[in-house]
């Protein structure tokens, strides 16, 4: 394994500090319950915004934390869901008195551990309400699993929702949005390289030369199946194919694409990938209205990478061009 | 047979202390069909439990377990963290302000605990989870005791129930948890929660094997 980290167990703590240093503008870092929080929080009579999960997928959600995005993230360790402390801890700092929106990516242990927080928060009088991301459209069938993963359309949920609370949209309507977005959004994930959790050591499966993994999540984890490597136009097909039948979207349809890379992809691979997607969603009469090209949800160094579309209308677009200023993603502010 | 405070916290400590010896493989088992956390998580929940048991040494053993779960919770992350902990609040629930325990109270505590797992997780037997460890464990033990077996026997046949529902989670389809999303591919591992599941059973049987003695 070779890594730039002091030592396994202090990688998010170390990154934690560094967040701090480079961002004091825009977050203040709270140890011992970890999570970061916008440097103004709380925003008197804004509902607040949280999320959290495992860390590893940066810059998802800290980078997330700032003026038209998120109040709070609560980061757990390396691809472990953070503790209910956190959760409970970041509700009470961002609350001002208009309630607080936890968004939960929809694995076993983060749906666990808010739902304690949550519960936990209810005791003390709080008002939090939670919306569950579950767009991965790899998980085929919901019944006998988990759920569909909540995946990259937690990001863009994240911002347009962060837009809406900045707007003065009270709870219920953070909620309804943050539902509408997830219900007309859909992703799909492959890698070339498998990632190495630092405490784990070794890769978290294998992969030949010429081998990648279609159908992932964003934890290292397998996916659906091993396929030969195959060329970026047929990778774009496999990705997209899945996508856009499963909801489905239609000629005429207005979209936001999302081309991610996992942590490991060169962005001029992800180039390469968005030209590939915007050609066959032409061919498909599908518009895209708006783009976002990055490694924004990852797997630590893992190669490869992800699509998201989301449906949009004028409200969705409203939200997503407003303005945004956090470490990670910043326009119009 | 009493069980006492003492050998409450003798078997905290065991637990702590066989989690840290296997989690390594912890880890391992978690890699094909998890995310490779289950030892590292439980290690550092239990170290933390740790920290905390000369805190409560001379509360009640339904405060001690309490407290033992809370620090799971807010130290172990994932879902092994809501899972064992509401298992050890539940059961510190079900023996509040008790200093001493009987066989039946054991029992008790181990139902609420089952109990406290299943309504968190929401997993059903068959699924290839802890639940499928624990439940032939708690039902070797409830029979037994209808059927008037000395505890000590029914211990040693109860922990021998956990650990073949553990082997039995080798062949089953993963419909809960992250093991889910492997669908076939999860079939042929053991899964990671019903193995630390196991290993705490197995310093229960001896910790109550210790006071037999």
């Amino acid at each position: 394994m070779k890594k730039l980290i002091n030592a396994p167990e202090g990688v998010v703590k170390d990154a934690l500090a560094g967040i701090a240093a480079a961002h004091s503008d825009l977050v203040t870092v709270h140890y011992d319950p970890d999570y970061i929080v916008r440097a103004d929080a709380p925003v008197k009579g804004k509902v607040g915004i949280i999320s959290g999960g495992g860390s590893g997928h940066e810059p998802m959600h800290g980078g997330f934390v700032g003026r038209g995005m998120l109040d709070a993230a609560c980061p757990g360790a390396v691809f472990t869901s953070p503790v209910p402390d956190q959760m409970l801890a970041a509700t009470k700092a961002v609350d001002g008195g208009a309630g607080v929106l936890h968004i939960v990516k929809n694995y076993t242990g983060d749906v666990m551990n808010f739902e304690m927080a949550a519960e936990l928060a209810a005791a003390e009088g709080l008002d939090v309400a939670a919306v569950v991301t579950n767009d991965d459209v790899a998980v085929e069938n919901s019944t006998w699993t988990a759920g569909r993963r909540g995946v990259g359309v937690t990001v863009l949920l994240e911002k347009m929702v962060g837009a809406a609370a900045e707007a003065g949209a009270n709870l219920a309507e953070c909620k309804r949005i943050a539902e509408k977005v997830n219900a007309q959004g859909r992703s799909m994930g492959m890698a070339l390289t498998a990632c190495t959790v630092p405490h784990a050591g070794k890769p978290g499966f294998e992969l030949g030369d010429d081998e990648m993994e279609v159908g992932i999540g964003i934890h290292g984890e397998p996916g659906r199946r091993k396929e030969k490597l195959t060329t970026a136009a047929n990778i774009t097909e496999m990705l997209a194919g899945p996508i856009l039948d499963d909801l489905p979207f239609q000629r005429g349809d207005t979209v936001l694409a999302f081309v991610n890379g996992m942590g490991g992809t060169p962005q001029i691979e992800l180039y390469v990938m968005y030209n590939e997607l915007a050609k066959l969603l032409a061919d498909r009469g599908i518009t895209i209205g708006r783009n976002l090209i990055g490694s924004y949800i990852t797997s630590l160094e893992m190669a490869g990478c992800s699509f998201t579309l989301v449906k949009l209308d004028d409200e969705l677009t409203k939200l997503w061009d407003a303005p945004v200023l956090t470490p990670a993603l910043r326009w119009g502010a | 047979m009493r069980i006492t405070v003492e050998h409450v916290i003798k078997f905290v400590e065991g637990v702590a202390a066989r989690i840290k010896e296997h989690r390594d493989e912890l880890v391992q088992l978690d890699s094909p069909i998890g995310d490779s956390d289950h030892g590292v998580n439980m290690d550092r929940g239990f170290t933390t439990v740790l920290d905390k048991l000369p805190t409560v040494a001379d509360k009640d053993i339904g405060t001690i377990l309490k407290t033992v779960g809370m620090t799971l919770v807010s130290t172990v992350g994932g879902a092994s963290g809501p899972l064992y902990g509401t298992a050890f609040i539940r059961a510190g629930m079900a023996l509040t302000d008790r200093y001493e325990l009987t066989p039946a109270e054991v029992v008790v505590a181990l139902e609420a605990a089952l109990e406290g797992i299943q309504a968190r997780g929401k997993a059903q037997r068959g699924e290839k989870t802890m639940i499928d460890a624990i439940g032939p464990g708690v039902d070797v033990l409830k029979e037994a005791q209808a059927n008037g077996e000395e505890f000590m026997s029914a211990m040693r046949r109860s922990v021998a129930a956990v650990e073949e529902g553990m082997k039995s989670t080798i062949p089953m389809l993963a419909t809960k948890g992250r093991a889910s999303y492997l669908g076939q591919r999860s079939i042929g591992h053991q899964d990671p929660g019903a193995t630390s599941s196991f290993y705490i059973a197995q310093v229960m049987l001896e910790t109550v094997e210790g006071i037999h003695e």
